[in-house]
């Protein structure tokens, strides 16, 4: 058997390195399922469940151990949906076109119209099909509250969600497989044969009659990660699983499927950096960036803290910090902030004065009483209102402050240190609204299909919007379910 | 002794604060009890606040099933554990008189004293004052058997002096716990708080996951059946309570005395609220034995069995007490339901019973603070 696209970019610590990688298969197994499900997240038990609902036996391969299983989905929080009125626990409406001028302008564009028009209209229906499931909601979290007409959010998380989807599909006979990495797949001119699956200390090969992966994006792979940003990648903190490892999607490019969105952009925040490495998920970010100010290791401040909103503005800042020396900053505020945020994880560095604060963050002391000091000067008069776009600005500064500008005068200070936080990377598989994937010569193949964050930057070229990652997997992983049904029994 | 304390208070309130801050960094469990809105009000967690929050926790077990960080994460954040166990640490601390939890709010002495010692001392005194001949004879239904082999004064002196201490310990043990948690007394004066505080005390609206499709008991699930086996333990609980208080009623100031007839009121009462407590204590016996280990806190385990088998017992020797009040094993049977009741009675205040003064006192803080926000 010609396996066309083994890999060997797979997380070396987890696998290859305990393992004399062997390209022979050391077992066959003899079932041949219906559809074959590589990825243990919400795409991929969306696809599963799908797949099943329509009539094909279904093996889920999920890499990671069944405590630590559903990838980057076990972070989440809520999905966004379109609703022409208050539907269930949403509030207001959120028509398609808003929903698509909002996917419009935080991608400048860079959607494929015709995948991204009818996953906005399929979201009006996911909630209901996630509830027959078992998946539960509430109301918009505090502290989220902006977010409660345009996102549906699960009750306990993206992880009781998962739960709620492993339940209802173990209980219609899908086949469940933990620990379970793919490490190659056998495609031939667009047809899918069998993947390679590394198990128990073993690799066997599994054979079925349409796949559909639904692995996630590369983000958990720090040589890849490396690849594209260099030793700057050494200090990025991963937000979510280290099972997101890419080897399928490198796979699926390596067997000729065409790529789609930017392979140099990923989605970063600003976490602490006391952070895990690993999968510290949503508790580790740093929400008072708007209400002081950000210095780099020089003790400068490099951009507009108080450019917009917060939740509008907290996805520019992962990028912003990967800019600057040593990929490390640090937000400072003084007392008279404290408490107006959702309260970090980790306490903050606190001191009397700003050369004490300084000398906990090992910065320079003067350098860091300078850009304190022409900060403050800065700052104009105004009304403080965290609520509003407030007229609190920096005036002659560069770069500005341009609302919430208030000065630091108020001991005691703190300081959170920040590094780049990835939450996915964007390069994916390009699919069609069949969810089948591309080909490099424009053609679809004929039983492969993606769903979620391996195909979501044919939607998302660019940029983020709050709940569109589960949205996509949601909608597409049940379109990949159910067309991969339909190869199989025509 | 050394069980009890072998994960100390300190590391608990550590613990719990711990876990306080990852989930008021997270929150998304907010939606399945109080404790989460409580938790978002606050900054820091000081003991006080744990206590509060830790009482105010209904253990329906959802945000260990449902959190990202539980283990193996390297967080290992497994919050109904802790709460659990600052539970348990509340009902020592506020126990009152204090050395008494030392003895009665261990299993071994508890048990020691409601199953033997104490209907052996009802036995005793029978036997000695109203001689092998009373004791032991047939029975029938009149007015007074019951009185035969033990006097009504005793009875009556004897529950008496027992209630009113209970009672008198409930409410220190609250006023400890109400002090001890910050709680302010003009609550106390707001109707409506106090009024969702009954509602949501009653209903047991925490053991239904925020969206009343139940708790993650015995297992990951959402599921009500632990929620209903509660509701039959504490209204038959209730009832059986009714029916003695009645029959109180009826023997001082209507001057009827027991024995009472099958359909009179006391006995309709107290044979439903029997059955309820015959059904409530076994299911939730059952669920426990079947329960997912890892949320639970092995220490407060024994105290929990231990007061559902004297419920059990309780009800159970009360109903073979009614089917068997006519024959020559009556005596017995008294002594033994008097003695159980009365160890139940000596016991409460020290064993489980107190959750429910302790969360009751939580949610009227909670219903303040809502209304305050
Ligand atoms: C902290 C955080 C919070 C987020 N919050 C939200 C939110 O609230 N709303 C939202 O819409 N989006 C959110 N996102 C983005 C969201 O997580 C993703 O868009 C979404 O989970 C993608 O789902 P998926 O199923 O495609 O991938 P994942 O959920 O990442 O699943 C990929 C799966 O594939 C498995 N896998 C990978 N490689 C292999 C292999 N070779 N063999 C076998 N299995 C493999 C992994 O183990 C994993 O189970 C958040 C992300 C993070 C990090
Ligand atoms: S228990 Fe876990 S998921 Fe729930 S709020 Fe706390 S940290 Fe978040
Ligand atoms: S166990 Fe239930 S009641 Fe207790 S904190 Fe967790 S969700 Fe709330």
């Amino acid at each position: 058997m010609r396996l066309c696209c083994l890999l060997n970019v797979g997380r070396a610590s987890v696998a290859s390195s305990i393992l004399p990688w062997s390209f022979e298969p050391t077992m066959h197994s003899e079932i041949i399922y219906d559809v074959l499900v590589v990825g243990g997240g919400n795409a991929a038990l969306c696809a599963a469940i799908s797949a099943r609902l329509t009539g094909s036996t279904v093996l889920v391969l999920e890499a990671a151990p069944q405590a630590l299983r559903g990838g980057n989905s076990r972070h989440t929080r809520n999905l966004r949906c379109m609703h022409e009125g208050p539907a269930d626990l949403l509030t207001g409406s959120y028509p398609l076109s808003e929903y698509f001028k909002d996917l419009l302008q935080v991608t400048g564009g860079r959607t494929n119209e015709k995948l991204a028009l009818m996953t906005l209209r399929e979201s009006s229906n996911c909630q209901e099909w996630m509830r027959q499931k078992g998946v539960r909601f509430q109301r918009a979290l505090g502290g989220t509250l902006h977010l409660s007409r345009t996102n549906a959010f699960f009750l306990g998380g993206g992880k009781a969600l998962l739960n709620a989807y492993y339940r209802a599909a173990a209980a219609m006979g899908v086949e469940i497989e933990y620990d379970a990495e793919v490490r190659g797949l056998d495609i031939r001119d667009g047809r899918f044969h069998s993947a390679t699956v590394l198990r128990d200390g073993g690799t066997r090969t599994v054979r079925a009659r349409a796949l559909v992966a639904a692995s996630g994006g590369y983000q958990g792979n720090l040589e890849w990660l490396k690849e594209v940003w260099g030793d700057a990648a050494d200090n990025f903190i991963i937000r979510g699983t280290p099972y997101d490892t890419g080897t399928v999607l490198r796979g699926l490019m390596d067997c000729g499927v065409k790529t789609a969105g930017d392979p140099a952009q990923c989605h970063a925040v600003a976490v602490d950096a006391r952070s895990p490495r690993f999968d510290g998920g949503i508790v580790t970010r740093v929400d008072c960036v708007s209400l002081g100010i950000v210095v780099n290791r020089d003790a400068l401040r490099f951009y507009d803290e108080g450019e917009d909103f917060w939740p509008k503005r907290y996805a520019v800042w992962g990028r912003l910090i990967a800019e600057q020396p040593d990929q490390i900053a640090h937000a400072i505020i003084d007392a008279k902030s404290m408490g107006l945020f959702v309260p970090p994880l980790y306490p903050p560095h606190q001191a009397g004065s700003l050369p004490e604060l300084a000398a906990l963050l090992t910065l320079a002391p003067e350098a860091l009483e300078r850009t304190v000091a022409a900060f403050n000067a800065s700052v104009q008069p105004g009304t403080f209102d965290h609520a509003v776009l407030d007229d609190n600005k920096t005036e002659g500064l560069n770069p500005p402050k341009s609302h919430w500008a208030r000065p630091l005068d108020t001991p005691p200070f703190f300081a959170y240190p920040l590094r780049p936080g990835i939450t996915f990377t964007y390069l994916g598989v390009e699919v069609d609204e069949k969810a089948r994937v591309v080909m490099k010569d424009d053609k679809p193949a004929e039983n492969v299909f993606a769903a979620g964050e391996i195909m979501a930057g044919n939607i998302l070229g660019q940029g983020y919007l709050a709940g569109i990652g589960m949205t996509i997997g949601t909608v597409f992983g049940r379109i990949a379910g159910e067309e991969a049904s339909r190869v199989v029994h025509g | 002794m050394s069980t009890v304390d072998s994960v100390p208070l300190l590391q608990l309130l550590k613990d719990g604060e711990r876990a306080m801050q990852i989930c008021n960094a997270c929150r998304y469990c907010e939606g399945f009890c109080a404790v989460f809105p409580a938790m978002e009000r606050r900054l820091s967690f000081s003991p006080k606040d744990l206590t509060y929050l830790a009482n105010l926790c209904h253990d329906c077990r959802e945000c260990l099933y449902s959190c990202q960080y539980a283990p193996p994460h390297e967080f290992g954040l497994n919050l109904p554990k802790v709460m659990a166990g600052l539970r348990r640490e509340t009902y020592r601390k506020f126990a009152w008189p204090s050395f008494v939890v030392n003895i009665l709010g261990q299993t071994g002495p508890a048990l020691v004293l409601s199953l033997l010692l104490s209907p052996a001392l009802f036995f005793l005194g029978m036997f000695v004052f109203h001689g092998p001949g009373a004791v032991f004879s047939a029975h029938s239904v009149e007015e007074g058997s019951f009185y035969r082999v033990l006097s009504h004064g005793a009875m009556v002196g004897g529950f008496g002096f027992v209630g009113l201490f209970v009672l008198v310990a409930f409410a220190m043990e609250f006023r400890n716990f109400w002090r001890g948690t910050g709680g302010r007394a003009d609550s106390w004066l707001d109707a409506r708080a106090m009024g969702r505080a009954i509602r949501d005390s009653l209903n047991l609206r925490y053991l239904g996951g925020g969206d009343d499709q139940g708790c993650a008991y015995p297992d990951e699930r959402a599921s009500s059946t632990r929620r209903w086996y509660h509701h039959l333990t504490f209204y038959g609980f209730s009832l059986c309570f009714a029916s003695t208080t009645l029959a109180a009623i009826y023997h001082n100031f209507l001057g009827w005395k027991a024995p009472y007839e099958l359909m009179s009121l006391p006995v309709v009462l107290g044979v439903v609220g029997g059955l309820g407590l015959v059904a409530g204590p076994l299911g939730l016996l059952r669920l426990k034995s079947i329960q997912d280990p890892e949320p639970a806190d092995p220490l407060q385990r024994r105290m929990d069995i231990a007061f559902l088998v004297l419920l059990l017992l309780t009800s159970g020797t009360g109903l073979l007490l009614l089917a068997l009040r006519e024959t020559a094993a009556m005596g017995v049977i008294l002594a033994v339901h008097l003695g159980v009741v009365m160890g139940l009675f000596l016991t409460m205040p020290y064993g489980k019973f107190v959750h429910g003064i302790y969360r009751f006192g939580a949610l009227i803080r909670f219903a303040k603070e809502e209304r305050e926000s």
